[in-house]
């Protein structure tokens, strides 16, 4: 199976050498500029092994968002529609059965990113050597490995670096995050999956020839290079081993979990949000009803107080149209849910949520079966001003117009006058400053 | 089938080696497509190639140095080949590399929090300040360095016993 995978996908010897200058053997060049006898194709190998679950749930749960996104309704965009992909994304509905459905995506999503960082930047520093290969390109299939690793390791950088970037909310570029971060993901994957077709064969050989736990056994007085035919990472040159392989493996996982433990804080909350020291949103907010994190602020998108004071009206269309005041809405059958609301970002808080259910205003507005809810804000600016609600969200009857959160009125930020908390719906689509909601017939 | 082996003689691998390149190359190049007609795409294509330059060229050779005038600092006791005797003196230089490795990596994925550069936007997303986070990674980087030694000075310790 190895064998037929690597006769098919492997580099052979021979092929046409192709007319490139040959760097001089000098510094980097020198392949026993490179000292360190941990490096090899058994140690990248558990690097990668280690890896690829991570990326595989990065990987499933950022579509998920997508999904989630319901890209293909009003206003609920930033990508535009690709054209390839965006119509099966458009059949796929999200959910609103579970409510915890979305925080748990993206927890997975930040959780799994952050905490595949340490190793995949040890990963990088155990193949090192190979970027200074000499000659630097040989035949065409070597020209074409190459530039499938730059765009790997250039894609590979850019999406885990520009998401570590995003929950911070900083954006040092000119690009717009979210399409760059997805189509980016596409290339590595894309970059990835060959990579790993032509690297199992590799892979399957360390595995077998020195198992896969037996060099964790050695200390570091003990640890020898692996051959050094098995991969131009390994040195022709080394030093004495001044940490076992076990020992760098153990510091690059108490990283990752060390990593993963503040990402899983700000995901869960409550009382885990203390181990999120170092996480964006690990910052004790308050024990008030309204203390809780804030997506972005009523300043941020020029929310006044004086808009959303007495003369704020709530305006309805349906078959009929209602312009209400909030006392109108109060007057209304209440209905109170504990509902999370989680960020893209990957924090989530979970509170007791106070409002008029939108089926509620539905009826009112003179429509029944619903097929969609467009929702505007009195915000100015930022790139959800304005959401649709699919079908089933629309339906769910936990979905509120929010006026209340653990008793008392929302806060500004929070998005008082009235707000929208729908059960699994991404953080942002839960518009704040509410002033209209539009239903769409059946 | 001979012409297929001649292509192999002269690509230098596989027909199947080709057609995946091309395959993976073809969805990289559908997914650059839509990256240029979203906007901005130099300077996407700059981020993306000084990422590369970041980590290759100089966060890793920077930390490669670093590494190299710890091993004069602390170097790590040269034992002869063969099996460590027992009760050998542990290496300093780990328990300072350990530490200082994961007090860096917490400075490379957090700065814009720990330096306050992300503050404006921030603040004004969260309402929050970036304050607290110079003081928390001090404590934290401060932490690993004492653990380290703490471990450190039990294993001296105990080598200096047995």
């Amino acid at each position: 199976m190895i064998r037929a995978l690597e006769k098919a996908f492997g580099m052979r010897e021979g092929g046409r050498r192709l007319p490139a200058p040959v760097p001089p053997e000098r510094g980097p060049f020198r392949r026993d500029f490179w000292k360190s006898p941990l490096r090899g194709a058994w140690l990248s190998s558990v690097l990668s092994a280690a890896l690829l679950p991570l990326i595989v749930v990065c990987a499933v749960t950022g579509l998920l968002s997508h999904v989630a996104y319901d890209t293909e309704l009003a206003g609920n965009s930033v990508t535009g529609s690709d054209g390839l992909l965006s119509p099966i994304y458009a059949e796929l509905d999200w959910p609103a059965g579970w409510p915890w459905l979305y925080a748990l995506n993206q927890g997975l999503h930040v959780v799994a990113g952050v905490a595949a960082i340490p190793i995949l930047l040890a990963k990088l520093w155990s193949v090192i050597p190979k970027l200074w290969e000499r000659p630097a390109v040989r035949t065409a299939a070597h020209a074409v490995e190459r530039l499938s690793l730059a765009l790997l390791v250039g894609s590979g950088l850019f999406v885990f670096f520009t998401g570590v970037l995003n929950i911070q909310i900083y954006y040092p570029w000119q690009f717009s995050f979210v399409p760059s971060h997805l189509y980016g993901s596409f290339i590595f994957l894309a970059a990835l999956v060959f990579h790993i077709v032509v690297k199992l064969p590799t892979m399957a050989r360390a595995f077998r020839e020195r198992g896969v736990v037996r060099p964790l056994k050695e200390s570091a007085a003990q640890t020898t290079v692996e051959p050094v035919e098995s991969s131009e990472s390994v040195s022709t040159a080394p030093r004495a081993a001044t940490i076992s392989r076990r020992g760098l493996l153990g510091a690059v996982g108490a990283a990752s979990v060390g990593l993963g433990a503040m990402m899983v804080g700000q995901s869960v909350g409550g009382p885990l949000r203390g181990l999120a020291f170092l996480a964006p949103r690990g910052v004790d907010t308050g024990v008030g009803p309204n203390d809780f994190p804030v997506n972005k602020t009523a300043a941020s998108v020029g929310v006044t107080p004086e808009q959303t004071a007495a003369a704020w009206r709530l305006n309805v269309v349906g078959r009929f149209e209602l312009s209400l005041t909030r006392d109108d809405l109060l007057r209304l059958p209440q209905s109170s849910h504990r509902l999370p609301i989680a960020c893209v970002e990957g924090w989530s808080t979970t509170q007791d949520w106070s409002g008029v259910p939108i089926v509620e205003l539905a009826g009112m507005a003179g429509v029944g079966e619903l097929e969609s809810v467009f929702v505007e804000s009195l915000q100015e600016g930022g790139a959800f001003g304005q959401t649709t609600l699919n079908a089933a969200q629309a339906a769910d009857p936990r979905s509120l117009l929010a006026l209340t959160v653990n008793g008392a009125d929302l806060s500004l930020d929070h998005g008082f006058p009235a707000r929208l908390i729908v059960p699994a719906l991404p953080g942002v689509h839960n518009t704040k400053w509410v002033e209209r909601l539009t239903f769409q017939s059946a | 089938m001979a012409s297929l082996r001649r292509l192999g003689d002269e690509y230098g691998a596989g027909p199947l080696h080709l057609l995946s390149a091309l395959a993976s190359f073809a969805v990289a190049g559908w997914a650059f497509m839509h990256v240029f007609q979203l906007g901005a795409p130099f300077n996407f294509l700059l981020w993306f190639v000084a990422a590369i330059v970041a980590h290759d060229l100089i966060l890793l050779p920077l930390y490669s140095l670093v590494e190299r005038g710890a091993h004069r600092l602390a170097p790590a006791r040269a034992r002869p080949a063969g099996a460590p005797k027992a009760g050998a003196a542990p290496s300093a230089l780990n328990h300072l590399r350990v530490p200082a490795a994961l007090s860096g990596l917490l400075l490379l994925l957090f700065f814009p929090l720990v330096l306050g550069v992300a503050e404006e936007d921030y603040a004004a997303a969260s309402g929050l300040s970036t304050d607290v986070y110079l003081g928390r990674w001090l404590l934290l980087s401060g932490v690993f360095f004492l653990a380290s030694g703490v471990v450190y000075a039990i294993r001296r310790g105990r080598a200096a016993r047995a």
